[in-house]
């Protein structure tokens, strides 16, 4: 059992999960920042590695990922920074990024460095499930990583449920159709989305992300799923003066 | 077809469908509906009725005679430049509004590098009145601005894509972008063989009447249908892939592939995808893309807007990779040089992206009874002013 999993066993709802860009705003601080995220009292970690293509986010992470490649982080570089992860970190930390940079850098050895470093889950918004599947899947599970699939208002019920069969540990719960770093979505179609999914009664909890951006979304979420994600929310905040040391405030901003 | 696509998307290691979730719903839809949309003979019926009366075609197969005394062989160009809106774009475009109208579709979004493609869909949605949105790289907005005014003239909204280089691939990830907030009521028509699996089909299937008009137009001219050789030029290829298409069965046909090299393929400055590019993903299907070790997409370079991109179609990628086609680059300065050339000895100006095509023919070594076709893909039109500054009229 990976953090993840031991996480979602022992707690059940108000998770929160905080998303930010290695190599943004500076190049080295992706430790600083994880660490200061745990002492904050967030529940699990989204650590994003930088594409020069990012087709699922909206400006707030374009921007992130532009400056990292500026600043010079590659997959390689991170794998280093997160060389003393378990040293500085004990909450659950799953890595997000588009499939080029891991077929370049190798899958196999991506998820066997990934394992070593002490990380427990991966995010691949364009890894299809069936790609994942026939090509992807034996290497995820020799290094027990959750694989973290997303689902839309438009994904099918038998598609849902194949994608709980699939996963071991969160299913991503997109707030509607859209790409990172828009608002929160609660028109009734929604709110019948949210409850669709709840009486599947699926295997695998879901948390909600994309839109997740305050207090006030973060609680609606969470009265639907066992938690959320704030990704852009908090990557705007992180271009604000000592925005390090201000950590605390913004995850108690979120949460109460 | 056995060099088509497999039930799953796959042209050998290359194609697939790598799109988030969002698109999921969208580009499952279009795999279930496409073959029996366009196999419907309501469909075929529509479709060749625009190609003949709207669209021109027939294109001409023209025997090229100063051309073949001068290369020593019977060279034939394909004359999409004739059609309607100026390129062969208009065929995928034709297609892709009557599966849309079939789909139920209300709003048409589309991405444009040098505008010819921009320009065939806002075409087509203004013949059937629809709403049509064209994302642009800002940077490519200004290099082509005859095209966004006759996009706004043919009543499209163009917005200009301000994300990272401001080209062709950004405007590509824009128009993605909107289809992903817009799931519903939005149909994508993407402009090449490029794309989630079914477009990269799709589109070869639109286009592929180039082929299947050569092969009886120079049965007419030659007495057999068959060439010794059959070239275009490339950028994500669907041109080439519609001249190949009928031809890539016959193994006795040459297929000759050309791509950009821009200011050399060692310069820095190319968008050489073959030589330059190694295998990966982009926009959508597993192909062979120019990128840095980490996986980054590297911005290409062409004098060419319309083979200023980073990539292939997934079925070229195929194609390189079990030598069915050879794949090939010119400069930019050897395809405007043959620009010139085939203005002055045939009386045609071609496009910036066909030049590269012809340029090639300089470095083929026929026989005397060779035939020859090439795809003269576009008319120079959109090009002139890049013509006249570098040679100076």
């Amino acid at each position: 059992m990976n953090r993840l999993q031991t996480l979602f066993n022992t707690k059940k709802n108000n998770l929160l999960s905080i998303y930010f860009t290695a190599g943004y705003p500076e190049l080295d601080s992706t430790l600083k920042v994880a660490e200061a995220l745990e002492i904050a009292g967030v529940d699990f970690i989204e650590i994003g590695f930088p594409y020069s293509d990012p087709v699922a986010d909206g400006p707030t992470i374009q921007h992130s990922s532009e400056r990292a490649l500026e600043n010079g982080m590659t997959l390689h570089l991170l794998f280093e920074q997160l060389k003393n992860l378990r040293k500085h970190v004990s909450i659950p930390i799953l890595l997000m990024g588009y499939v080029n940079p891991i077929v370049q850098f190798g899958v196999e050895k991506f998820c066997k460095t990934a394992a070593e470093v002490g990380v427990d889950g991966i995010i691949v918004p364009d890894l299809p499930m069936y790609e994942y599947e026939a090509m992807y899947a034996k290497y995820f599970i020799d290094n027990n990583l959750s694989n973290i699939f997303l689902v839309t208002p438009q994904t099918s019920e038998e598609r849902i449920r194949k994608i709980d069969e699939l996963s071991n540990s969160f299913i991503y719960l997109l707030s509607s159709s859209s790409i990172t770093g828009g608002s929160l979505n609660v028109s009734a179609n929604i709110e019948d989305y949210y409850r669709r999914i709840k009486t599947m009664e699926l295997n695998n909890p879901a948390i909600i992300g994309f839109g997740i951006s305050n207090h006030q979304t973060f609680q609606k979420a969470c009265e639907y799923a066992a938690g959320a994600i704030v990704g852009s929310a908090f990557v705007k905040f992180q271009a604000t003066d000592n925005y390090i040391d201000n950590i605390p405030d913004f995850i108690y901003s979120i949460k109460n | 077809m056995k060099y088509g696509v497999n039930d799953l998307g796959y042209y050998g290691d290359f194609g697939g469908a790598y799109i988030p979730e969002m698109l999921y719903p969208n580009v499952e839809q279009l795999r279930q509906e496409y073959l029996k949309i366009i196999e419907d003979p309501a469909f075929k019926a529509e479709f060749d009725e625009l190609l003949r009366d709207y669209v021109g075609r027939p294109s001409p197969l023209y025997h090229a005679k100063r051309y073949s005394e001068k290369y020593g062989a019977n060279i034939f160009f394909k004359r999409e430049d004739l059609n309607h809106t100026g390129s062969h774009k208009i065929n995928n475009a034709i297609g892709q509004i009557l599966l849309a109208q079939r789909l139920g579709k209300k709003r048409i979004i589309a991405e444009t590098g040098a505008g010819q493609h921009g320009v065939a869909t806002a075409t087509v949605c203004a013949l059937k009145g629809i709403e049509c949105i064209v994302y642009m790289g800002e940077v490519d907005m200004k290099r082509q601005a005859p095209n966004v005014a006759r996009m706004k003239m043919l009543g499209a909204k163009v917005i200009p894509a301000l994300s990272g280089s401001k080209t062709l691939k950004d405007a590509t990830n824009e128009a993605l972008r909107d289809w992903i907030g817009n799931p519903v009521d939005t149909h994508y028509i993407i402009g090449s063989v490029v794309g989630p699996y079914p477009y990269p089909d799709m589109v070869a299937k639109f286009q592929s009447i180039i082929s299947l008009e050569t092969k009886k137009q120079l049965k007419e001219h030659t007495g057999n249908e068959l060439p010794q050789y059959v070239m275009a030029c490339v950028g994500g290829g669907s041109n080439a892939m519609g001249m190949f298409y009928h031809f890539l069965d016959d193994e006795s046909v040459k297929l000759v592939a050309v791509e950009a090299a821009g200011k050399g393929v060692d310069s820095g400055e190319s968008a050489a995808t073959t030589f330059l590019g190694r295998e990966g993903v982009l926009h959508g299907s597993r192909t062979i893309l120019m990128q840095t070790d980490d996986g980054q997409v590297v911005e290409p370079y062409s004098i060419s807007a319309g083979l200023d991109y980073p990539g292939i179609g997934p079925q070229h990628a195929h194609l390189f990779k079990i030598k069915r086609a050879q794949y090939v680059s010119i400069t930019d300065d050897e395809a405007l040089k043959a620009g010139l050339l085939c203005s002055q000895l045939e009386g045609i100006i071609p496009a910036i992206e066909t030049s590269h095509a012809l340029a090639y023919l300089e470095k083929m070594h026929f026989k005397k009874d060779d035939n020859v076709v090439i795809c003269i893909s576009g008319r120079g039109d959109k090009d002139l002013d890049t013509y006249i500054k570098y040679f100076g009229y």
